[in-house]
């Protein structure tokens, strides 16, 4: 892990910022630059190897995924994806999209005027609603999923892709609240105020002011929700089956019910985390605003 | 404020506040309610009100005590190691430098790639003893191979957790550097101060606010983890590394002890809620300062 490796690299770092100034010490300047950037690439690739370990080996054949001593040169093959796709995995992908994409909408929809309503116009007891809504993302979910099976099973909504729906849009909408709420408090005030001696309602208001300036900040909230209901396992592994199930718990049955298929496997999993891992790199700047603006404002 | 234009400022926010309300809330009353009943599903007999019997057991049950030393282990290890890796590669990722988005979007991936999967790809590809890569990698330097799920079971788990977390501490500080003024900084080299001495007195108080969130939000998440623990250990070998969530999953779902599971369930929110009072108050402390 990099955790060994990570340790020397501060002082290094000591070295660039001195070196880069040049009242002091212009003598015995010291140009660390190029060891800094050696040391990062090389904490970013340990660090990544994982990954990169993952995806050749789903381009392995069985024989040489689970070989001692590891195998890095071979003919890469298809086969393996070939075969996940051939082993019914479309429903699967089908109800994690379903259950993503609603659950995202849904928060979104719910969340852009509740935040609107706590940043703008505060309420009373601003902070004791957002409180209230954290508080409830704090919440283990172990303590209310007995219930949650119960009631699903008396609705007769047990393996319904629209209880995940649900629960997602309840799991995330805390987040989303919180992350909307701090960007549109960067809103100036006065754009506000020019909006209401036009005499733009509400609706006006948040649709044609509010939301080009916020829409970045949109991005970003819909792309964590987007990240947590992809990836979400437990209610999925409880309250799904067959009818309903979602990628993750496909996953495991790929690894349950045929023994173990170790490039099969890397194969299922590459598919089933890049969805996300394409969005998260394609946004990642949107990602950073959103959390730092999300978390400290 | 007259009391029609209160509700229409509240208004927006009351679709989310019941909606929130009814799905959290309501389940967790059945929650309090069920742990006081003895409600076994393999005994036929039914469900019986027993008071607080539940509670009393639960204290006297030692795999309960361990699974919540273990959730403590587990959050403040991942938590405290991830936002220490975090804080190192932001720092390395705030200079300019040939292949900077390469390297931070192979830094993020990890956040990125689905829970399920990384325990998967951790526990079969990484640490198996036999052809796992990190028994190759310490084979190098000659460390004999370690059969790491079963006998560092908590290491594993923490291990794949900090590769998990350590993206997402390391955004957040990340971004924390990026807003802080550069004419601070050159402020305090014209003044004489070092790398390190900046760091400490003008950039670590900068971030402070990022990093108290990232522990809080860690937080709340890692204390959380299933996925890793059903995945890597199934909480073994015997009890050995299994955490409160999955301890609860397991006398509900595999046990079907619905009102000793419930009653737990009911205890680990009272501990979040008093635990996590202090640190959002702390957090908000700092979010008035502010605004």
């Amino acid at each position: 892990m990099a955790t060994q490796t990570a340790a020397p690299t501060p002082p290094a770092g000591k070295e660039t910022r001195a070196g880069a100034d040049p009242v002091r010490k212009p003598a015995r300047r010291f140009n660390a630059g190029p060891l800094l950037t050696t040391v990062t690439w090389v904490l970013a690739l340990v660090f990544f190897s994982p990954v990169l370990w993952m995806v050749l080996t789903s381009f392995k054949q069985e024989s040489a995924a689970a070989s001692d001593p590891p195998v890095f040169f071979f003919a890469p093959t298809l086969d393996q994806y070939r075969a996940v796709l051939d082993s019914g995995a479309g429903s699967y992908f089908a109800n994690s999209a379903i259950a993503t994409g609603v659950s995202t909408i849904l928060v979104i929809l719910l969340a852009v005027p509740a935040s609107y309503a706590l940043s703008i116009r505060p309420v009373k007891k601003t902070s004791d609603v957002l409180f209230f809504f954290i508080s409830t993302r704090m919440l283990p979910v172990v303590a209310v999923i007995m219930p949650i099976y119960v009631i699903a099973g008396q609705l007769k909504v047990l393996d319904n892709v629209w209880t995940l729906v649900v629960l997602y849009t309840s799991m995330n909408l805390p987040i989303a609240v919180w992350m909307m709420r701090s960007f549109f408090l960067e809103v100036p005030g006065e754009v506000l105020e020019a909006a209401q001696m036009d005499g733009a309602g509400l609706m006006k208001t948040l649709w044609r002011v509010l939301m080009p300036m916020v829409a970045p900040g949109l991005a970003a909230t819909a792309l964590i929700c987007v990240i947590f209901a992809w990836n979400e396992f437990f209610f999925a592994l409880i309250l799904t089956a067959g009818q309903s199930a979602t990628v993750p718990v496909f996953l495991v049955a790929q690894m349950t019910s045929e023994g173990l298929f170790l490039a099969q496997l890397s194969a299922a999993s590459v598919l089933a985390s890049l969805p996300v891992v394409i969005a998260g790199w394609v946004a990642q700047k949107q990602l950073v605003r959103g959390l730092s603006m999300g978390a400290v404002k | 404020m007259s009391s029609a234009e209160g509700w229409r400022r509240r208004l927006p926010l009351l679709p989310a506040l019941i909606f929130t309300l009814i799905v959290t809330q309501v389940p967790f009353l059945f929650t309090i309610w069920y742990s006081l009943q003895n409600w076994n599903l393999l005994r036929t007999e039914g469900n019986q009100f027993v008071g607080l019997e539940n509670y009393i057991d639960i204290f006297s049950d030692s795999t309960f005590r361990g699974a919540a030393l273990n959730s403590v282990l587990f959050t403040v290890a991942c938590v405290f190691i991830a936002m220490l890796l975090g804080i190192i590669f932001a720092l390395l990722l705030d200079r300019s430098f040939a292949g900077r988005g390469v390297v931070r979007t192979l830094l993020i991936t990890p956040f990125l790639i689905m829970p399920v999967a990384s325990s998967l790809l951790w526990s079969i590809s990484i640490l198996n003893p036999s052809y796992g890569l990190l028994n190759w990698v310490i084979g190098l330097v000659g460390i004999p191979p370690v059969d790491w799920t079963s006998q560092h079971p908590i290491v594993s788990i923490v291990m794949a957790l900090v590769w998990q977390w350590t993206p997402f501490m390391m955004l957040l500080v990340l971004s924390g550097l990026q807003a802080q003024s550069k004419d601070v900084l050159e402020a305090a080299q014209v003044d004489g101060a070092g790398w390190w001495r900046t760091f400490i007195s003008v950039t670590l108080p900068q971030l402070r606010r990022y990093i108290e969130l990232g522990i809080l939000l860690g937080a709340i998440y890692v204390v959380n983890t299933f996925d890793q623990i059903y995945l890597m250990t199934a909480g073994g070998p015997g009890t050995a590394s299994a955490n409160l969530p999955f301890y609860i999953y397991q006398r509900a779902f595999l046990g079907f002890d619905i009102g000793q599971a419930a009653a737990m369930g009911v205890v680990v929110v009272i501990a979040t809620i008093i635990v996590a009072t202090l640190a959002l108050r702390l957090i908000f402390k700092s979010f008035d300062v502010k605004e």
